[in-house]
């Protein structure tokens, strides 16, 4: 029986184990064997050419630093906007909680492609929104939003803002209420127990929330080419382009690779700071 | 004037809190409008009049057709697929001890934590090298399972990690033999967890762009469709299929929560209350 018990979680995480390293580890070294090619298309050949990674990033420097300071402002913007709501439906809802969650996660029930052009519809010139805008001053009397950076933001909060309210409102949702009474009782103004009990319980969220939204924003493409315009292209709007119709696969390789270890580098930090358990939930009993 | 402020200070979180929902419906108030307009151009992006025949018209585009269909079909298997193999290591890694816990932890957490571009980009640097399987509905079947794995892991995981194991240490006792106990304790009360992470897998598959674009060669799913419309003008169609799988994944959502409800009651049922039903059997499924 024991002999039988040992094999069986091996059996069991077979199917799963041997596809994600054939069609997700495998493709990764490919993409890096890719990368060091040198030629075009039809005559590529692998010869350690480093130069496609300081091609790649002298030539592309200015939207591997837009994305990220695009992905860094959408997440700041939905920090800001989550931590109240994941709040209020944690402890203030009632019975409003699950109509509130309900209508946290109905963004993702409809095509992100059509939300994303139902953006472009509200931002547009012609659209209320904007005229709205205009009224109180805040954008220019014959400026735009659409074709700006500030609608490629826009569009990416949107579009992310659920990866960030779910996490901070789990970990909310965990806290002991007994702790802040407790704080109270040892005479801490609401203000010092938020600062020195709610929030630090609920920085696992923040932290799992920040890369959620991260990850996604600085990789995306969708927002930048409904939203943004020329001038706004990100790095995924170059991946994307090399790939799809310049069929230059060792640059797009490359600058998917400096992506992908920019970004485990942020989870690798993360896993250390919050343990691999948080992001998983809990071990096996 | 003083009590007005207070008001507002008091309810300031709430009142951010309606706004911030009040952001995220907009958009979709706007596809649903927008599904009724009855544009000038071919450009649906301001109001022109009010008409129920794009309503009526719904499935009258046989090419937005073929791309319903193409999502679906490959929605339905990628979920089938990625449910049942995540199912299983879902089970390995709550109910057993075994060397390599880290390893697979990481295989499955890796891939939520990266881009889909680029997913797409090594799946396709991967399919061109290798030369085979064409490009098309298998390699985006590939794809599809492949990232929706990690997710239905998770989902099972939490709910597995809060079953309470003496129902089927009763069922043992019982007399009920490990596959019994199986099909008739320990299914029926994870069954939420498989079904809510299989609606999950349906709803990552049948959204998904970025990893079908670099994958799909001819074929042609709702979201390419719509990505390649959007050049030439998106037809209302669109927002009439986007409300209806709207609606559909709403109900689906529901008929999840009830289940749900279900199984917790059914786990919640102690000693002292009536006999549930069921017949209770034996050993642990493993």
């Amino acid at each position: 029986m024991s002999e039988r018990r040992r094999i069986v979680p091996y059996f069991l995480l077979g199917p799963g184990t041997i596809w994600l390293l054939l069609f997700f580890v495998v493709p990764l070294f490919y993409m890096g064997y890719l990368s060091l090619e040198s030629g075009v298309v039809g005559s590529l050949s692998f010869s350690w050419n480093w130069g496609n990674y300081s091609d790649a990033l002298s030539l592309y420097d200015t939207q591997f630093v837009r994305s990220f300071l695009y992905a860094g402002a959408a997440t700041l913007i939905c920090l800001l906007v989550s931590y109240p709501l994941a709040y209020t439906i944690a402890f203030r809802a009632g019975r409003w909680r699950n109509a509130l969650l309900f209508a946290v996660v109905a963004p993702f029930f409809t095509t992100y492609l059509v939300r994303t052009l139902a953006w472009e519809t509200i931002l547009s010139d012609q659209s209320p929104a904007v005229d709205a805008l205009r009224l109180i001053g805040l954008v220019p009397e014959n400026g735009h939003v659409l074709a700006t950076g500030t609608a490629v933001i826009a569009g990416l909060t949107y579009n992310f803002l659920p990866f960030m309210i779910l996490p901070i409102y789990a970990s909310l949702e965990q806290i002991d209420e007994r702790l802040i009474e407790a704080a109270k009782d040892l005479y801490a103004s609401s203000r010092e127990a938020f600062v020195r009990v709610t929030l630090p319980l609920s920085a696992p969220g923040i932290v799992a929330g920040t890369l959620l939204t991260f990850i996604p924003a600085s990789g995306d493409y969708i927002n930048a080419q409904f939203l943004g315009s020329a001038g706004n292209q990100m790095i995924g709007n170059v991946i994307q382009s090399l790939y799809k119709t310049q069929l230059d696969y060792p640059a797009a390789a490359a600058l998917s690779f400096v992506l992908m270890a920019l970004i485990m580098t942020a989870v690798i930090v993360y896993i250390r700071f919050a343990g691999s358990e948080a992001l998983m939930g809990e071990e096996a009993r | 004037m003083s009590g007005a402020w207070r008001w507002l200070r008091e309810h300031a979180v709430n009142i951010v809190a309606g706004l911030v929902v009040a952001y995220m419906l907009i958009p979709i108030a706007v596809i649903f409008v927008f599904s009724f307009n009855d544009p000038a151009g071919k450009y649906n992006f301001t109001w022109v009049g009010f008409t129920l025949s794009h309503w009526s018209n719904a499935f009258g585009m046989p090419e937005l057709n073929s791309a319903l269909e193409a999502s679906l079909k490959l929605a339905l298997l990628a979920t089938l697929v990625s449910t049942a193999i995540g199912t299983l290591m879902a089970l390995a890694l709550v109910r057993h001890q075994f060397h390599g816990r880290r390893a697979a932890n990481l295989l499955i957490v890796v891939p939520m934590a990266t881009p889909e571009i680029v997913m797409g980009a090594s799946l396709l640097s991967f399919f061109l090298i290798l030369g085979t399987p064409s490009l098309g509905f298998q390699t985006l079947l590939i794809a599809h399972v492949m990232f929706c794995i990690s997710f239905v892991v998770v989902v099972v995981r939490s709910r597995l990690i809060g079953f309470d194991r003496n129902l089927e240490e009763a069922a043992r006792d019982l007399g009920a033999n490990p596959i019994e106990t199986f099909r008739l304790v320990t299914l029926p009360l994870i069954m939420p967890g498989i079904l809510g992470g299989g609606l999950l897998a349906f709803a990552l598959s049948i959204d998904d762009f970025v990893i079908s674009n670099f994958n799909s060669g001819t074929t042609v799913t709702f979201p390419l469709y719509i990505y390649g419309a959007a050049q030439r003008g998106i037809p209302v169609e669109v927002n009439v299929i986007a409300m209806i799988l709207f609606g559909a994944t709403v109900a689906a959502m529901g008929f999840t929560v009830l289940q749900q409800r279900r199984a917790e009651k059914m786990a919640a049922i102690r000693p002292e209350q009536e006999a549930p039903p069921i017949p209770i059997g034996a050993a642990e499924a493993a």
